[in-house]
């Protein structure tokens, strides 16, 4: 268990009063952890959501309490359910990144990433230097974005409006930035199978690095805020606990893994990309409390930026695109004049690029933890089975064990911490 | 399709302990995938969990596939990672379609299989013994057109437009609820018959 953090509020600014004593006032947020005295009161039955702000989503939660304090708490999930894995069955390979852009719609690049990954590995295709890295520069880019809505819904939730406005204001930048690449926001379909849809426009590395030197600073100011905030404390220390054995055995993963001290991390642990050949770390908590999970994920902001300096100080010049014919489309300027890459392209169109018989899994480390992406093949154009692991739905699926003997306040607090996206748990 | 990868060696051991219910081990595309006997799945992945050399104890993700060619069997697919070992084993269960689809259930091994058994019944329509709250999960309680993901489902669902939506109007509130949440709540007495016969576990909830 944590041990309590004790703070204390100086009364004066020299920190003594006349007599020489110091004058101060414990400031630790006593909450009462425990149901009261019985009072043979029945148990509530409430229900939150589906359409709730507090429930980041369309997530429904059935609480049972007694007064104040949660005795059971019934998820029910499948409101925003669009059967992305079954129409995945009918489409190319291609065509199922705009699906992958609406399972977890805040970090849309990284799952764009991750779809093309397992496809290339099925068809054993190679992809260039160039794209590895822009990848990892994407991948990087929505873990900062994800986790910034992450910090500001969080801290909105538990009553802190301010950092919420600083945080989508850094995220409305990085949004820029992605939209100069890509042109949308938030269904980026960046990645096709071998390649990427575009490489960066002229001078965007330029603006990243801008970027890069400048945002930290946003995260120093919300630390100096939050980071010992006698309410902050008061609101997320030891609340919605879960220790090491627990977390593995109800499969968390991502920031809600390592908070709870697991260090296990998919970049290190089994690297893509490049990962490897990058110098970062990987921040792991010791209480696997919501304060933990907020250190943990600010200083993966911090190490984001230091990946994405990397990347751009190595980003080499060179094609985008792997140079195979099967599944790169001709360039349009080829496509009029030559009558073979014509017949290239139609194919690739109407019947779209068959991979051989076989299956794989392929885990990434995404903003909300290991997304793994399961694709069977049969030999046809169209994956048996697309199968999307989902690290949200096996987050949140925890949140009856951490949220049950807690006040309902405490509910919301737990709930946001662990960082859910709906468009990924019913997919 | 095997790849130049080596097999991972928790299948020689599977084979030397478990013998004929190791049904087969293959490597695909780098990854060691086991096929065992459905009748000793559970006590085989108990023993991948707590064997002194196995080890693995992260339960990644509960699958399943159902192929194309209709006489394949429906193949159960367990990713499991050992953390102090950095590896991952895919274990596989066939299920033949002229039997009842039934496994034993693994929640009490890992308790992150809970919600991942309840999206294989509810999309596959695998019946897990021993779950301790087999209902559905992404489609609600009492829907009645089967089970998305088998491949005689349709991708427009079974039923028409219209009579989708004439069931969605048609329905119950009180029907978002299940049994245990309106035992709490004493609210199940107060239900109209044909809404209590509904949710109930004999009832045409979809089952």
């Amino acid at each position: 268990m944590a041990e309590k953090r004790v703070l204390e509020l100086a009364l004066a600014t020299p920190g003594v009063d006349a007599a020489g004593n110091p004058a101060r006032l414990p400031l630790v947020v006593e909450t009462p952890r425990t149901a009261e005295p019985e009072l043979d009161t029945d148990h509530m039955l409430i229900n939150i959501g589906p359409q709730h702000p507090a429930t980041h989503g369309v997530l429904r939660l059935v609480v049972e309490l007694d007064g104040e304090v949660v005795v059971r708490v019934i998820p029910h999930i499948g409101y925003l359910h669009s059967g992305f894995e079954k129409l995945g069955e009918y489409r190319h390979y291609n065509q199922i990144i705009p699906l992958t852009d609406r399972t977890d719609y805040l970090s849309a690049p990284a799952n764009n990433v991750a779809f093309a990954l397992a496809a290339e590995q099925l068809m054993g295709i190679e992809i260039t230097e160039r794209c590895t890295v822009l990848r990892v520069i994407a991948c990087e880019l929505s873990r900062i974005i994800s986790h910034l809505v992450w910090a500001g819904t969080t801290a909105i939730d538990i009553g802190a409006f301010t950092v919420f406005l600083w945080m989508f204001q850094e995220r409305e930048r990085a949004y820029n930035l992605i939209e100069e690449w890509t042109g949308a926001r938030l269904t980026t379909s960046l990645t096709r199978v071998g390649g990427l849809m575009a490489d960066v426009p002229d001078g965007w590395t330029g603006r990243l690095k801008e970027w890069c030197a400048k945002f930290p600073k946003t995260l120093d100011e919300v630390d100096r805020m939050l980071l010992r905030n006698g309410i902050w404390l008061g609101r997320t220390q030891d609340v919605g606990v879960m220790t090491a054995a627990e977390a593995i055995d109800y499969s968390l993963s991502g920031p809600m893994l390592r908070a709870s001290g697991v260090a296990f991390d998919v970049r290190k642990d089994h690297p893509y990309l490049d990962y490897d050949s990058y110098d970062f770390e990987v921040p792991v908590g010791q209480h696997g409390d919501v304060y933990d999970r907020y250190l943990v994920r600010m200083e993966e902001m911090r190490q984001s930026v230091r990946i994405l300096e990397q990347a751009l100080a190595r980003l080499p010049d060179g094609p985008i695109n792997a140079a195979d014919a099967r599944v790169i489309l001709p360039p349009k300027r080829r496509l009029m004049s030559d009558m073979e890459s014509m017949i290239h392209h139609f194919k690739q169109v109407m019947e779209g690029v068959p991979a051989p018989a076989g299956e794989v899994y392929v885990p990434v480390e995404n903003p909300k933890g290991e997304l793994g992406t399961y694709l069977v093949s049969d030999g046809t154009a169209k994956p048996v089975r697309w199968r999307i692991r989902p690290p949200s739905f096996l987050n949140i699926a925890a949140l009856p064990k951490m949220a049950e003997g807690h006040l309902l306040s405490d509910l919301i607090a737990i709930n946001a911490s662990v960082d859910i996206v709906m468009g990924e748990i019913d997919r | 399709m095997s790849g130049g990868a080596a097999e991972n060696p928790s299948v020689a051991a599977l084979r030397s302990r478990f013998g004929a219910a190791v049904e087969r081990g293959a490597v695909q595309l780098g990854a060691t995938v086991v096929w065992v006997a459905r009748e000793r799945a559970h006590e085989i992945l108990a023993w991948l969990r707590d064997d002194a050399d196995q080890r693995y104890d992260y339960l990644i993700d509960v699958t399943a596939v159902e192929y194309r060619d209709r006489e394949r069997p429906l193949e159960l697919v367990y990713q499991l990672r050992s953390l102090p070992r950095g590896l991952m084993l895919r274990v596989k269960v066939d299920l033949a379609k002229d039997r009842p689809l039934e496994v034993d259930s693994v929640v009490d091994l890992w308790r992150g299989a809970d919600w991942l058994e309840r999206e294989v019944w509810d999309m596959f329509g695998i019946r897990f013994r021993g779950h301790p709250d087999l209902r559905r999960i992404l489609m609600w309680e009492n829907y009645a057109e089967g089970h998305p993901l088998r491949k005689d489902f349709p991708l427009r669902g079974r039923f028409s437009r219209s009579e989708q939506v004439r069931r969605a109007l048609g329905a119950d509130l009180r029907a978002h609820y299940s049994m245990e949440e309106l035992s709490i709540a004493e609210a199940y007495d107060a239900l109209p018959a044909d809404v209590r016969e509904r949710l109930s576990p004999d009832g045409p909830a979809g089952r």
